[in-house]
């Protein structure tokens, strides 16, 4: 156990950036007290038109939670002002799970025994062009964390054939350095997620026991060397459930926050995602965040900022998915396989990350949305 | 009114109202054109290009002159290279520049607004900058030979209304060109104030697409546009222009 290392202290191949946002969001989530906020705070931040950081802090207390149907009401008025009734729609491609990091709550962890794989660069095609012929133009490429098995230049393969057939090609990968970023962004992509997971960094040293991600500032400037290499957007999110998730979620939106204010052209993404159960260990829940304390996070981060994308993921059952889609997410994934291998046919190579809620394909997602009187947007970029 | 034409880099329309085509759905759009009387539509070409499914293309009726608009621009380069995009896959000339860094508000920038309109006027563009209401640049823009001004109201999506109501004033009075009001429309009323100030035109999207009947509000800012026009084209009222006058004349002393 003693043979951990530091988790605050960046690894030689680690570029530090000159930053104050990481201590800025910190020191804010630090103060945030989710207890403090009363029926009158929450009222107040109900009437303000443009929520201030304190607004965002009453919107995600306890107080707030039995008005949850008028927070509801004014989250979709939001959603509708920036977005109309547009849905975007896309799917993750998990091209590689080997992982280097120990994250006791991840099915993709090294000590977890699952199948590993990796596709190689024929295979990748073969699954982007089962997934284009859904007609879907929006793919996440995801990788498990290992710098070794799926280096920088195996994921910037990986974008150049992205391109090929898609419109719009994001990242969830490891973290990077900004030269790296801009080397991948040339190959073709221009979103980056990284979760977070939990801004408690105390908490995500007993989560994170070994890797590069074990490193908690490095993850935490992930954006912003992404924005400076030359990304067009990023995404923010904590997995609820982990730590404190009003504290996290409180982080997760006044990170966005100084991010966006810090870099206006940048394009801000949230992602909701709740803890699930994982293979080799089924016990792994949500914790205190249950459906109407999702609800209200998801409609917090709305309200804090009205032109974010906000994510659906398929950790979520049909019924919340297909709901949230009309209040406050503006993007849903279709035809979702978290394992190696699975859209072209053939056998799957490895094992899945974590346990899907909805498995339903494109076309099911799309005629769900048509059906809620929602317009699925296949594209909503160009390359230019 | 008959032969009141609304005249675009040479083109004629006779409705004044362009119809914006994002934020609904798709299968509306052709009701909302035929009920707004539009000639004119928006679109975004990062949603046009090609696609099977869900191609916004396939919902435009023909017989309407296409806007494309450059919305993803982050910079004059990207909107001049969306805009000859736009040409190649056949949206023909006419190019509404969006040139926008800031994600928050969606507020124009003006200076890339300029250097983009230069290079696409000279390439043959009937260029409609979309701008923050600004006397000096509406000259630029002029001089960089725009087809038109397209004014913000108000924010994009904010369905405020003209909020800057007196710098349009404005570029009305200054710029010989069809000033075109653009963004923060939020209902017909305030499309109808746009026109009797001496608005061209007004472009709406938001305020339809969030209404509850959409076919329904576009006919509702179809008329609202008419009766504006009718107003300025009338001449409004002196009472509204200038107010009571003094009850004891100031220019009497003269008789004494």
């Amino acid at each position: 156990m003693n043979e951990r290392i530091d988790h605050m202290k960046f690894l030689p191949d680690m570029e530090q950036i000159d930053s104050d946002i990481a201590a800025i969001v910190i020191s804010e989530m630090n103060r945030y007290d989710a207890e403090k906020y009363t029926e009158n705070d929450v009222r107040t931040a109900l009437e303000h038109e443009t929520k201030t950081i304190e607004d965002f802090g009453a919107l995600l207390s306890p107080a707030a939670l039995p008005f949850l149907e008028e927070i509801a009401k004014q989250a979709q008025a939001e959603t509708r002002k920036h977005f109309g009734n547009s849905i975007n729609m896309f799917t993750p491609l998990y091209i590689s799970n080997y992982c280097e990091n120990y994250c006791i709550y991840c099915g993709f962890n090294c000590h977890n025994k699952i199948h590993r794989a990796k596709l190689n660069a024929e295979e990748i095609e073969k699954e982007m062009q089962a997934i284009a012929k859904t007609g879907l133009q929006e793919i996440l490429l995801l990788t498990g964390e290992s710098k070794k098995m799926s280096d920088v230049k195996y994921i910037g393969e990986a974008c150049k054939i992205a391109r090929k057939y898609f419109k719009v090609v994001g990242l969830e990968v490891y973290p990077m350095n900004s030269d790296e970023y801009r080397y991948i962004h040339e190959c073709g992509a221009d979103y980056v997620t990284v979760f977070q997971e939990t801004y408690d960094s105390d908490k995500y040293e007993t989560l994170h026991l070994a890797g590069h991600k074990r490193i908690f500032p490095y993850r935490l400037e992930t954006q912003e060397r992404a924005l400076m290499g030359g990304m067009r957007g990023v995404g923010f999110a904590a997995l609820l459930g982990l730590s404190d998730f009003r504290k996290d979620a409180f982080a997760t939106g006044i990170h966005a926050y100084h991010i966006q204010r810090k870099y206006p052209h940048a394009e801000i993404a949230f992602s909701c995602p709740r803890l699930r159960p994982i293979i080799n260990n089924d016990k792994i829940n949500p914790r205190d965040v249950h459906e109407p304390q999702l609800l209200q996070v998801i409609c917090a981060y709305r309200l804090f900022m009205p032109f974010a994308s906000i994510t659906i993921s398929t950790r979520e059952c049909q019924r919340f998915r297909d709901n949230i889609v009309k209040i406050a997410a503006t993007k849903i994934s279709a035809g979702v396989d978290v394992g190696i291998g699975g859209h072209s046919g053939g056998e799957k190579k490895g094992d899945e990350q974590f346990e899907i809620s909805d498995g339903r394909n494109v076309k099911q997602v799309y005629d769900a949305l048509c059906e809620n009187g929602l317009q699925p947007v296949m594209s909503d970029y160009i390359y230019v | 009114m008959e032969n009141d034409k609304l005249i675009i880099g040479g083109h004629q329309f006779d409705s004044r109202f362009i119809l914006g085509s994002g934020k609904y759905s798709l299968d509306l759009i052709k009701a909302a054109v035929e009920n707004a009387g539009a000639q004119i539509i928006t679109l975004a070409l990062r949603r046009a290009a090609t696609g099977n499914v869900a191609n916004i293309l396939d919902y435009i009726p023909e017989n309407v002159t296409l806007l494309p608009n450059t919305s993803g621009a982050r910079n004059a380069d990207e909107a001049v290279r969306i805009a000859r995009l736009a040409r190649e896959v056949g949206c023909g000339d006419f190019i509404k520049i969006e040139v926008i860094r800031d994600s928050k508000y969606l507020l124009p920038d003006n200076y890339e607004t300029i250097k983009a309109t230069e290079i696409l006027a000279k390439e043959g563009f009937v260029v409609m900058p979309y701008m923050y209401p600004d006397l000096n640049v509406a000259r630029s823009l002029r001089d960089a030979g725009a087809a038109s001004i397209m004014p913000l109201g108000a924010p994009i999506g904010s369905n405020k209304g003209i909020c800057t109501k007196e710098f349009i004033k404005i570029l009305i009075d200054e710029i010989d060109l069809p000033i075109i009001v653009d963004a923060g429309i939020g209902r017909p009323s305030q499309a109808c104030e746009a026109m009797e100030m001496g608005a061209a035109a007004v472009m709406a999207n938001t305020a339809i697409a969030t209404a509850g009947n959409i076919p329904q509000m576009a006919e509702a800012f179809k008329k609202a546009i008419e009766a504006g026009r009718q107003a300025y084209l009338s001449g409004l009222g002196r009472v509204i222009e200038k107010g009571a006058s003094a009850s004891s004349p100031l220019t009497g002393f003269l008789e004494n």
